[in-house]
């Protein structure tokens, strides 16, 4: 499996990202700049967390925007599974390609922790994977992780099955305890949590790796 | 022509930074402040010499990037 992190000033789980793609693919993934105007040509795209911009007028907006963006709205349509996790999910929401918002933590405090999560759908193309495992641990750190999005897109997201990840304990306010979603079509996931921060016994943990064998066995 | 854009999270949208400001007011005796909620202002210098054209593309400008129009809305005031 061929891979892509996209790389934006900022940008801090970039390298974290390429080390799990690098252990779960054998491969080194190729790191896109954001100034790219087209993505090579790979079967998956990471995009990471980090402060891209330095969270200037809202986390992800500027990045959002950036030429290499419009290359991944392109390809998300035609298909490309995509991955944002952290700054990466608040960018998808950003460019549109994911509903909703990352708003500010309800306690207005930046959390770092490992967050334990229910996987709430194990039947999309980054949980298939978990082999009946329902609780992982991942890492949060984030200012911005309280999701929001209007009644009707909830009900919308929670009728599809687009609620993939779920807190247990909400730490930043989220509605419905919301940590992770997919697209309509099942090939975006953004979430705030970091599986990439969890693959190697080292971290603490290594529930992520699921996360990156499901994509791959997906693909195969 | 100078552009002030104000954004600030839409009615109904929780913002636990204006429920703070509101909290430490009361605190210090402000007893009148009912609520508080917080946004941001945004200069824009254009080079526009049409105040309405120049509304046009600042509503544009708004609508592409200053505001996430999913929790915020916006308000221009332009100045000749």
């Amino acid at each position: 499996m061929r891979t892509a992190v996209i790389v934006f000033p900022a940008s801090n789980c970039d390298r974290d990202a390429r080390d799990a793609l690098a252990k779960v693919t054998g491969r080194e993934p190729i790191m896109v700049w954001h100034r790219e105007t087209e993505l090579p040509d790979v079967d998956f795209v990471v995009i990471p967390g980090g402060f891209s911009y330095g969270d200037y007028l809202r986390s992800g907006a500027i990045a959002a925007r950036s030429e290499i963006m419009a290359d991944v709205k392109t390809k998300v349509e035609k298909g490309l599974p995509v991955a944002g996790f952290c700054n990466g999910f608040q960018v998808l929401t950003e460019a549109g390609i994911l509903p909703g918002a990352l708003m500010r933590n309800r306690s207005l405090k930046y959390i770092c922790k490992p967050q334990p999560l229910t996987i709430t759908n194990t039947k999309t193309r980054f949980t298939s994977g978990f082999n009946g495992q329902k609780e992982v641990v991942f890492p949060i750190a984030h200012h911005d992780g309280n999701y929001f999005a209007d009644k009707k897109t909830i009900d919308r997201l929670e009728k599809n099955g687009q609620v993939v990840f779920r807190y247990n304990g909400n730490p930043n306010g989220s509605i419905n305890d919301i940590a992770g979603i997919t697209n309509e079509a099942g090939n975006v996931l953004g979430m705030m949590p970091h599986p990439e921060r969890a693959v190697d016994p080292l971290h603490g943990g290594t529930d992520g790796l699921a996360l990156f064998k499901s994509v791959l066995g997906a693909l195969q | 022509m100078k552009a002030i854009v104000y954004v600030g999270l839409k009615p109904g949208v929780l913002d636990p930074q204006g429920r703070t400001i509101a909290g430490s007011l009361q605190n210090l005796g402000f007893d009148e402040v009912k609520s508080a909620r917080q946004g941001k202002v945004i200069e824009l210098d254009l080079k526009s010499e049409n105040a309405e054209a120049a509304e046009a593309r600042v509503t544009e400008m708004c609508e592409k990037l200053l505001a996430n129009t999913v929790i915020e809305s916006y308000r221009i005031e332009i100045e000749a």
